[in-house]
């Protein structure tokens, strides 16, 4: 007798439906689904005799892995912060007194703005993410009256992304100017604990937020071009989800006091005159025209 | 029951400290509940497995309950017992009057420094460690306290002086143990830390290193004496006169 | 197809290897957990040769260093930690079977379920390339306590060794966060209808503990591997204090004060919960076994569940235990005694439970079947290893046990016997879902007996060794001078015993693997439901079930109820 079980399948992702690639028929966005059996409640009741639970199904499937994740990456942050925070405050005693070399790195004030682009980009998020479930939208779209949920969702996605992506030049900016070189080098100029701890937070978030971005691009391909509006919801409410869990750690990170504030510049406007006017040719003529 | 104690106690090494045979009595205590419990469940286990039951019947609340209860309020005994040891040997201070002497683990050896007659270790610097020199500790010469300091490979300590030992270590983790002290303490690098108690029968014992330390570890110990009173003075002066006359 | 032939064959690869299939990345997890388990074993046995005959010298090796000794050491506790222990039963079985006793038609993310066993696949080849680079494996210990793991130039195989060990133990961090979040989605969202919570089976209840001990734990082992790394090479100074000198240089000449017991505390906050991880599984099979073979309910089912739920909790609560005499403060001490204490009040209850339900069954399988017998060691060693357990949480008492070969037979007996034990039932038990064969009985006798006599009379005696001093991790006993060498000597007569004893453990472990290739080819045809279980993996395949009752339950004369019903199908209504 063969095994009790049939012999495994071979996997296959799910193929899409074998539809061409122009929409037959009504509904562009994939037939609502409308095979439940009905009659009766019960715990769990097949929705389309399968096995399947309905709409929402990949959703209520999605949701929960990423809270694990994200519960898994908490952890992560959580510990790095606990070793912060535990560093902060060592010290040993040297001819009987106490010595703590914690030399707090002034931190870039363009860290400020980072975080007011971080939020922004979550409001935005936010807003494509709820735009993708509005129910007339769905609707629309299953009796075929185009993507009114994925046009609506396109332009937020898209600020978000910019958004992202100028967060993190700004956070290149901020490892600019704390004097930090591409390259071999970086990995040397950890000279104080302070900073290493700032490189490895900013680092590790800005590592998360860059899959973020990433996911941000699915989506984007995912909007123009998966058939099934339950597609997009997954893509986008997981993306949003984690951008914004992101953001979260981020004001967490943020508000711990790794280094101090840097001292405001001078603003001195007549510099950049007298530089003018010290320049080479300028001056010359000046000098010449004096 | 004294008996069984000590006939249990072959393994165990003989108890040269003061908080030796507390300690050991909490041991035994445990090991022979465990041993009783052990023998307990494994009867009730064949007992169950041999014996048929002619119908199935369910067992009354009581059987499960009782055996709880019982369980708790011997766990919770134990734990009380054993706190009230732990508070007297590490919570509670050494006495102000405790002998200071400081043990310093390397890769691996120990080393352990006595005061001298002012009282107070001189201030080691990493930098200037240089064993083969004659300056395994890395005393700072610059520091007038560390001149009469005086350092040997063997612990020397006087019976019945309640002793405060100052842990450290110079590169990695090592384990200061001495068991016939049933005494254990890490000595970490970066930190000193203090261990304190008294040792009550003169005689030679074991020190081994009781954490991982490199391809040394199972080489790394050191023998203590515990010498009386007016053996361990004298042994203390010539060691320090020797110290002078280098 | 033979098996030349189908190896020369992609779509042979196809189906079983490079498949997002659940059988068979389950049935890959329980591969590679044998490898680990026949390397860990091989390792330890001339582990144990050393210690026994130091001065031994062995064919194509010479007579052992103290470092290649502890190269062993270091590399048997993470093969077993981690790819036996961890992987056999929390991801191996948890894979195999959990989808199946759930009624589920398939995992949530099979592709990421599939992704974390090519990680922790890489993970394993990385741990082994270990042990070929220049300096060999490394001599730190599965613990690796810094500055001795952070400081290249600390010991033999600290250098590139050990690098290679933390990448591989980053790489199985997140091998196993990826399966941990796929097995819990999957139990969460697959469940088939009428598995409800309460009618789960304790083994499903054991994985999803485990799968979210694994999710908090794991996370921080990577973190703690990444600030390992970061201070290796990356000038920084988590875990190295501010001066030392090792082998005669400066380290951390910049100053910045470290703390090595930081490192402790990341690694056991994640070292503590993995041995749950370890022995939960075990627990929740146990309790289904042995219900199942004694034909009867488990008694107390929701209590089952809720102690299996709390020792998950407690678990990741007193990780401080280990750290007792390692520099933590007294206070801190106390309080993780505690709550070490408390975790025996569910553990005692689950025994109790135990054994219970096989208490004068009068409707049990006569003569025991095999996976019952392994079961029944399991408790056995449980008890045994367990009972151990509240000795070593007290402060004062471990301040005289810790590292020493006391703790080595606690964990052991606990760990790896009462682990192995339980993986073993698993394997004879699940075996006819695996191949549709049954093992061979009298073989399976005869491993078990063998292995349990042996196993006791391994590591009992290490009980006494550790009470007379002898420390752990020491590449042998003879040879010292002094009083030291005279406390150790006197205990090498009974490390010869527990060597030889050894021997015989793993001699008869072959009984095993023979019993293994024989019944994969040759094997008795199994029946639809050999041990007439009433847990889901049994149900017969391919059609619509409905589950109606929980596990375990029997009736007159042990008359079983399945968990499941068939379905009435109903012709579907509307186009399509």
């Amino acid at each position: 007798m063969p095994t009790l079980t049939p012999p495994p399948p071979v996997y296959t992702p799910e193929k899409k439906e074998q539809k061409p690639r122009t929409p037959q028929g009504p509904g562009s966005g994939g037939k609502p689904p409308y095979r439940k059996r009905t009659g009766g409640g019960g715990d769990g009741e097949s929705w389309d005799g399968k096995g399947g639970r309905g709409p929402g199904e990949r959703l209520r499937r999605t949701r929960p892995a990423l809270i694990f994740f994200l519960i898994g990456d908490a952890m992560f942050f959580f510990s790095l912060v606990v070793v912060f925070l535990v560093e902060k405050g060592a010290y040993h005693v040297d001819h009987g007194i106490v010595v703590n070399t914690w030399h707090a790195i002034p931190i870039p004030s363009i860290l400020w703005l980072n975080t007011a682009v971080l939020l922004l980009s979550s409001v935005t998020m936010e807003l494509a993410r709820r735009s993708i479930f509005h129910e007339q939208h769905v609707m629309d779209e299953w009796l075929g009256l185009g993507k009114p949920a994925a046009r609506q969702a396109l332009p937020w996605l898209l600020a978000t992304a910019v958004l992202g992506i100028l967060f993190l030049a700004g956070q290149w900016t901020a490892w600019m100017q704390l004097g930090m070189r591409r390259g071999y080098e970086a990995a040397y100029q950890n000279a104080s604990l302070s900073h290493a701890s700032f490189n490895l937070f900013t680092g590790f978030h800005a590592a998360h937020l860059a899959v973020g971005i990433l996911g941000l691009s699915a989506c984007l391909g995912v909007l123009l071009f998966a058939r099934r509006v339950e597609t997009r919801q997954v893509w986008l409410d997981t993306t949003a989800w984690y951008w914004h869990c992101m953001g979260l750690f981020w004001i967490g990170l943020f508000a711990l006091p790794v280094g101090k504030p840097a001292p405001p510049r001078p603003r001195r406007p007549e510099a950049f005159i007298s530089l003018m006017i010290h320049s080479g040719p300028f001056s010359a003529a000046m000098r010449a025209a004096l | 029951m004294q008996n069984l104690a000590m006939a249990a106690q072959w393994w165990l090494p003989q108890d040269a400290a003061l908080h030796g045979p507390a300690l050991d009595h909490q041991l035994l205590l445990n090991l022979w509940i465990a041993l009783a419990l052990l023998v307990l469940a494994h009867v009730l286990l064949f007992a169950g497995l041999l014996l048929r039951g002619k119908k199935l019947r369910e067992i009354p609340l009581v059987w499960k309950i009782v055996p709880l209860v019982v369980l708790t309020v011997l766990f919770t005994w134990l734990t009380v017992k054993s706190e009230g040891l732990w508070a007297d040997a590490r919570i509670a201070g050494a006495d102000p009057s405790a002998m200071q002497v400081e043990v310093t683990g390397v890769q691996f050896a120990w080393y352990f420094r006595y005061p001298g007659t002012d009282a107070a270790f001189g201030e080691t610097r990493a930098a200037l460690v240089d064993a083969g020199g004659g300056n395994p500790l890395g005393i700072d010469p610059a520091d007038a306290h560390g001149a009469d300091d005086v350092v040997s490979s063997e612990l020397v300590l006087p019976a019945g002086r309640e002793v405060d030992l100052r842990l450290r270590s110079l590169d990695v983790m090592h384990g200061f143990f001495v068991p016939e002290m049933r005494l254990k303490q890490n000595a970490v690098p970066g930190s000193v830390l203090h261990v304190h108690f008294t040792p009550a029968k003169p005689g030679t014992y074991a020190i081994l290193c009781s954490q991982l330390c490199g391809l040394g570890h199972y080489r790394m110990q050191a023998t203590m004496r515990v010498l009386p009173q007016s053996e361990f003075d004298a042994w203390l002066a010539e060691k320090a006169r020797a110290h002078e006359t280098r | 197809m033979r098996l030349a032939e189908a190896l020369a064959s992609w779509s042979w690869w196809r189906r079983n290897v490079f498949t997002t299939d659940y059988r068979v990345v389950g049935r890959l997890y329980l591969l590679l957990a044998l490898k680990a388990v026949a390397i860990g074993t091989i390792l330890s046995m001339f582990m144990r040769i050393h210690l026994a005959w130091p001065n031994a010298r062995l064919p194509f090796w010479g007579v052992m260093k103290p470092e290649e000794y502890l190269a062993l050491l270091t590399m048997h506790g993470t093969m077993m930690i981690f790819f036996v222990l961890t992987v056999a039963p929390q991801m191996g079985f948890a894979c195999l079977i959990a989808p199946a006793q759930i009624g589920a038609k398939r995992l949530s993310f099979p592709r990421i379920h599939a992704a974390g066993f090519w990680i922790i696949a890489a993970s394993f080849v990385v741990l082994l390339l270990a042990a070929f680079v220049p300096g060999g494996a490394p001599i730190s210990g599965w613990t690796s306590y810094p500055p001795l793991s952070a400081i290249a130039a600390a010991g033999p195989g600290q250098a590139m060794g050990m690098d290679l060990w933390l990448v591989s133990i980053a790489l199985f961090c997140v091998g196993a966060v990826l399966g941990g979040v796929s097995l819990l989605t999957t139990i969460i969202c697959e469940r088939c209808e009428g598995m409800t919570w309460g009618r789960l089976p304790l083994t499903v209840w054991s994985w999803l503990t485990g799968a979210l001990l694994t999710v908090l734990a794991f996370s921080v082992l990577f973190d703690a591997a990444v600030l390992l790394l970061c201070d290796r090479h990356a000038g920084t100074s988590f875990f190295v204090p501010a001066s030392g000198v090792i082998n005669g240089m400066l380290v951390n000449a910049r100053g910045h004060d470290g703390s090595p017991l930081l490192w402790l505390h990341l690694f056991w906050f994640f070292g503590h919960p993995v041995v749950y991880i370890a022995v939960l599984p075990g627990m929740g099979l146990a309790s289904m076994l042995l219900a199942g073979f004694s034909r009867r309910r488990v008694p107390g089912y929701r209590t089952m569940i809720a102690t299996t739920l709390a020792i998950g909790l407690l678990g990741i609560l007193l990780w401080g235990h280990h750290m007792f005499v390692a520099g933590l403060n007294p206070f801190a001490s106390s309080i993780f005694a505690v709550t070490t204490m408390a975790i025996a009040l569910p553990s005692a209850i689950k025994v109790m439970s135990w054994l219970v339900t096989v208490w004068r069954a009068p409707a049990a399988m006569k003569p025991r079947p095999v996976p019952m017998l392994w079961m029944l060691g399991f408790v056995s060693f449980f008890i045994a290893g367990g009972l151990t357990g509240p000795i070593l949480a007290q402060p004062i008492l471990d301040s005289y046990l810790h590292n020493t070969f006391f703790v080595v037979a606690h964990f052991h007996l606990i760990m790896a016997m009462a682990g192995v034990f339980s993986l073993f039932g698993a394997t004879y038990y699940w075996f006819p879902l695996m191949t549709g064969r049954m093992m061979n009985e009298r073989l399976g006798r005869w491993h078990f007996w063998l292995t349990i006599v042996a196993a006791y009379s391994t590591f009992l005696p290490m009980h006494l060794t550790g009470l007379a001093g002898e420390p752990r991790q020491y590449a042998q006993l003879t040879g010292i001078p002094g009083p030291a060498g005279a406390l150790l000597a006197r205990l090498q007569p009974m490390q010869i015993h527990v060597t030889v004893s050894a021997f015989v453990l793993i001699a008869a472990q072959v009984l095993f693997l023979v019993n293994l290739w024989r019944s994969t080819w040759s094997g008795e045809v199994a029946p639809e439901n050999p041990w007439e279980a009433t847990t889901l993996e049994w149900a017969p395949a391919g059609e619509d079930l409905r589950v109606v009752r929980g596990p375990c339950e029997y009736g007159e004369e042990g008359l079983s109820y399945p968990q499941w019903e068939q379905l009435v199908q109903q012709p579907l209504d509307g186009p399509e």
